[in-house]
This record gives structure tokens, sequence and C-alpha cells, in this order.
């Protein structure tokens, strides 16, 4: 048997030397990663900047328009305010999605029962699929007999008209927002809390620091790198956010049109203008894009 | 590929070892002092009072956990079980006073959640499938077989990480509706959910690193027995690799179960509809009284809960126990 495969080996080396066919394999086994990334990926990210500069309507060929997609993207008033509520919105979940899972997790971390317990609950929400927690929202956010107002009735507070009212919309999708996606945060920083050298803490309460100072001079900046990797990876992620105001205000509403939203109203709605909305994801991605190579020389530089 | 914004790119996960540990409770407060690795040390929890306080903030901590995170679920469930009346009440009642469990048959068959639901169970079995296919084969060639200019493949890869899935949205959309060469329109087939989440280099990138660390006296062992590429891959390195299959196919099954954004846009046929996008499309109908929609929506949290409490320790672990140790 063994006689018979090295006499076909040989064989084959005859045919083709065997550096070549070696590769040859290997990129066997690549083809179809390699074609599903050109495919949807390579292709696609050049295609989308072709696309900014020309005007599509699937009748005739694509005809290039220069910046004319860009100019009219300066010259709506939507864009700006889509912006401007992208920033809002993302300015809002780092004021509550950055700092309550830094200081749940530090919590978490002092608490020696139920370790477990507060791992799965906080981490539940992420599990869902965000359009059962957005509906679910909705119905606690109805202003008639919502649970949110019904509770804060019985307790004799204000009710608030939550995302039907312009000055409440932005801050109720970002609770939203938060309440799901605050359980993988918590995790990774209280990962990163776990690696605390411990002789740190010893060394601090041998010399008689308080909670406070340890918390100061140890926890935080031992913490420094997640904290920063984290707040690139939340403004990429909330930067995008599309499915809280799809569902909540809908596509239309100005208090709360972002840059995702846009993006789908231009090619998906009624213009259905591909060139429009590929010039907006273009400048989305110059901005994002900065973060996201900080975010990766930063985690890679590590390994 | 993942349109809705995913948060945050789980962390690299650490090797096999990191996620065996398991971390037993300490049976009083003061054990395990030797790793404090917290703000209140051992020592400070031995006084009387800063014990109580320790207790009553595990309560309360405990409470509001209970009410902020398992509470929306139980209101999710139980109002299903509720008349559209009771449901519709002023004041909502923390248990349902008559219980109607055909709420939930009702809703499986005539808003017909068991298609939608069959849907994505399919789509998401054959997005696991395609996955793993696709990248393992990616992961072992430049792991194990090294072949030239692989680093610019892989670069290449993971340089697709940078790109905002927001960026390639319409791009994307138009390659679906047209595949270049081929020129078959994938629009309303499984295809087009299962090749662009496919092209995932951080499977990739979790993968090879494992591959990596498997050793290579092992591999020329196999070959020399006469053991080809492809049997060495089934053989030794698959075996191998099991706790890091299990990652990404968590990943990938819950990956196509949450996504929203880019089935919505390339399964428009409302009979190939995911349960996401059909939940959507049916609440915006206005039509669906609230006790069905929400039994179609737990029915829809269902097997992620499920997966959830099975492989939780994975999970927990995959996301938190590697890459952003400082």
């Amino acid at each position: 048997m063994a006689i018979g495969t090295a006499a076909a080996r040989g064989t084959l080396r005859v045919r083709l030397p065997r550096r070549v066919s070696e590769n040859l394999l290997a990129y066997g086994f690549m083809a179809a990663g390699i074609a599903c990334f050109a495919l949807f990926s390579w292709y696609p990210l050049v295609r989308g900047v072709l696309l900014s500069f020309q005007q599509v309507n699937f009748v005739t060929a694509p005809s290039w328009v220069g910046l004319a997609n860009f100019r009219a993207l300066v010259g709506d008033p939507m864009f700006w305010t889509a912006w401007r509520n992208t920033l809002y919105f993302t300015g809002l979940a780092l004021l509550l999605g950055y700092a309550v899972p830094f200081a749940v997790a530090v919590l978490l971390n002092e608490l020696r029962h139920l370790k477990g317990f507060f791992r799965v609950a906080v981490y539940l929400p992420v599990m869902l699929p965000p359009i059962v927690t957005v509906l679910l929202w909705q119905y606690f956010y109805d202003p008639g007999n919502g649970l949110f107002n019904t509770i804060l009735r019985g307790v004799h507070l204000p009710t608030s008209q939550w995302t039907q009212s312009s000055s409440t919309a932005m801050l109720s999708l970002v609770l939203v927002s938060t309440w799901a996606n605050m359980g993988s945060a918590t995790l990774i920083y209280l990962a990163g809390l776990q690696s605390i050298p411990s002789e740190l803490y010893e060394a601090a309460e041998v010399e008689g620091a308080s909670v406070w100072q340890r918390l100061r001079h140890v926890t935080i900046p031992h913490s420094r790198f997640v904290l920063l990797v984290m707040l690139l990876v939340q403004v990429v992620a909330t930067m995008q956010v599309f499915i809280e105001p799809f569902q909540l205000t809908g596509t239309t509403n100005p208090d709360t049109v972002t840059i995702m939203v846009l993006i789908y109203r231009y090619a998906f709605t009624v213009n259905h203008d591909f060139g429009l909305a590929a010039a907006t994801s273009v400048l989305l991605f110059v901005v994002l894009g900065a973060f996201s190579a900080i975010y990766l020389r930063l985690t890679r530089g590590r390994d | 590929m993942t349109v809705t914004a995913q948060h945050p790119p789980a962390a690299p996960v650490e090797g096999v070892e990191g996620q065996r540990r398991r971390r037993r409770r300490p049976r009083t407060l003061a054990a395990g002092a030797a790793g404090t690795r917290t703000l209140v040390s051992a020592a400070d929890l031995r006084r009387r009072r800063s014990r109580a306080l320790y207790f009553a903030v595990l309560a309360v901590v405990t409470v509001l956990f209970l009410l902020v995170f398992f509470f929306p679920l139980y209101w999710m469930a139980t109002g299903a079980l509720k008349s559209p009346t009771e449901l519709a009440l002023p004041a909502p009642t923390l248990i349902p006073r008559t219980l109607h469990p055909e709420t939930y048959a009702k809703a499986w068959n005539e808003l017909q959640i068991a298609r939608f639901f069959l849907n994505t169970a399919f789509y998401a079995l054959g997005g696991w499938l395609v996955q793993l296919a696709v990248d393992v084969g990616v992961a072992y060639a430049l792991s194990k077989l090294r072949p030239v200019l692989g680093w610019l493949v892989l670069g290449m890869m993971l340089a697709s990480l940078m790109l905002p899935p927001a960026a390639l949205l319409v791009p994307a959309y138009l390659t679906v509706t047209n595949v270049p060469l081929v020129h078959v329109n994938l629009l309303n087939t499984p295809w087009a959910l299962w090749l662009p989440a496919a092209a995932n280099a951080f499977n990739i990138y979790l993968l090879k690193r494992f591959f990596d660390q498997i050793p290579t006296d092992l591999i020329d062992a196999a070959r020399l027995d006469g053991a080809g590429p492809l049997r060495v891959l089934w053989s030794i390195v698959l075996p191998l690799s099991r706790p890091i299959l299990a990652v990404v196919s968590i990943f990938a099954v819950v990956g196509v179960w949450k996504d929203f954004l880019w089935p919505l846009l390339v399964l428009q046929d409302p009979r190939a509809q995911t349960l996401s996008v059909a939940l959507s499309r049916l609440s915006s109908t206005g039509r669906v009284p609230a006790n069905e929609m929400l039994a179609g929506m737990f029915i829809a949290s269902l097997p992620m809960i499920a997966i959830f409490l099975v492989f939780q320790r994975s999970i927990i672990n995959g996301l938190s126990a590697g890459g952003l140790k400082g």
C-alpha cells in the first residue's frame, strides 16, 4: 500500500513540480472563500466608490456624473439632519452605553455570590433577536397604557410621550439600544478586571488606600486599554444604528433619521437612487474607517 | 454579511485552556483571599458592618437584575397568554387572570410563524454549514499548507474587518441582484444570505489562530503515513479543534437568526422571509392583536435563549476570555 501511494506521488511529481501542485491544492481549499470575499467584500468596496460617481436607473447603462451625487447630498437638508441625529445618538449612547457597563462590571466584580446568574442576566438581551427587543419596547413605550407610563403613573411621576415626542424620541432609542447591547461590553470589562494582578490590590491595601483610591489608582489605569478599545467599537457600532429608528420611529421622522436610515431611504424606498446612497455610504465609510483602523491597530498589535 | 451593527465584534478567543477553567464559588466571603482581584478585599469583608452592607448590596443588585433583564422576558411570555382585553387594561396585571395558551398555536398557524420559523431555521443551518466549509478551508490552507502569497490573501480578508457593513450595503445588494461573471439573481434565494455570511474574516482569524497551535509534527507524521491534506484536515485538525469550531458555529447560527437589515433587503418575497423580517412586517400592518404578536416574538426568542442556556460557558468565555486582556 505504502509503496503504491509513493509511486502514485512519484508520477504526479513528474507531471507537475511538487511546489506547484501543493500551491494549487492550497488555493483549491481557499477557492470558495476567495470567491465569497471577492464577490461580497472586495468587489462591492470598489463598486461602491464607483457608484458614488454614477447615476444608476437600471434602464440605461450607468452614466458618470462626477461629483453630482455629493453635491446633491450637501444640498439635501435631510443629509445634515441625519448626521446631526447620528452624532446625537452616538453621543447619548456613549454617555449611557459606555459608562453604565463599566460601572456594572466593577460592581459585579465585587460580588462573590450568584456570579453565573449576573453574567447570564446581563447578557440575555444580547441574545434576543434585535427586532424582538425593539417591538417589545414599543409596547413598553406606548404613551397610553404602556408599561413605563403605567409605572410612572403608579409612583405619581409625570408620564412621557417617549418615541412620539421629538424631545424624547432619540433618548428612547438610546435606552433600548443600551439595554439590548450592554451585556457584551459588561462581560468584556469584567474579563479585563479579572486580569488585573491581585498584588496591586494587596499592595494598595497594605498602604492603606481607601476603596475609592484603589478604584482610581489601580482599577481604572489598568482598564485603560479595554476602555479605549470598547470606545472605538461602540462608536463604530452605534453610528450604524438602524433597527431602532426603523422600527420605533419610522424612516421619515426627521427627529430620528440616522445615516443608515437615510442610505436605506435613498436606495430602497421611493427614488431608488443607488448613486446617492453609495455617496452617503462612502462618506460614512471615511468617518468609520478611521475608527476601525485605530481599533485594528490596537488589538492586532497585541497578539 | 451581518449588516446590522454588530455589537461589539467579540474579542478573539484564547486557546483551549481558557475555556475549560471553572471558577468555583467561594464558601465564605473570606475564602479565596489569595486571588483578590477586587476593590474590596476579603479582609474588608470580615468586619460585621461591611458584611451586612455587602449582603444588602447583593440583594439590591439581584432584585434590580431580575427586574431589568428578566422581567421584560416574563412580560412578553405571559402577555401572550393574556386575553386581548386583559392586555389592554390600563393597569397591567402581573399574573394573567385567564390563561390562553392557544394564542401561541394561533400565532404559529394563523400568523404563519411556523413558516417563518422553519425558514429561519433552514437559513441558520445552511449558513452554519456554508460558513464552516468555506472558512475552515481558507484557515486550514493558510495555517498548514502555507501557499505562495498566503499572507496577501489573509491580509486582504482581514482588511475587510475595517469595512463597516453599512458601507457595502448598496453595492453588495447590487451584486446579489446580478452576480458578476455568472449573471445569476440571488434575490429571494438562501444563497443571498449564505454566501455573504461566508466572507467572514473574523471566523477565519479565529480558526487560523487555533490551527496554528496544532503541532506540525503531528501533521508530518500523518503525511508520512500517506494521509493526504483532506484526510489530515478531517482526521487530525478538525477533531482537535472542537472548542473553536463550537464558538464559530454558535456565532454563525446566532448571527443568521438575529440579522435584520440584510434579510430585509434580499428576501423581499413574504414567503421566503426570516422570522425577524416577518415580525417587523406583521407589526407594521397594525392588524395583528398584541397577544399574538407577543407570542410570535417569544417563539422567535426561544431558540436563542435555548442556545444561550446550553452554551453559556462557550459564549461568555468566547466573548470575554481573550484578546482584550490588558
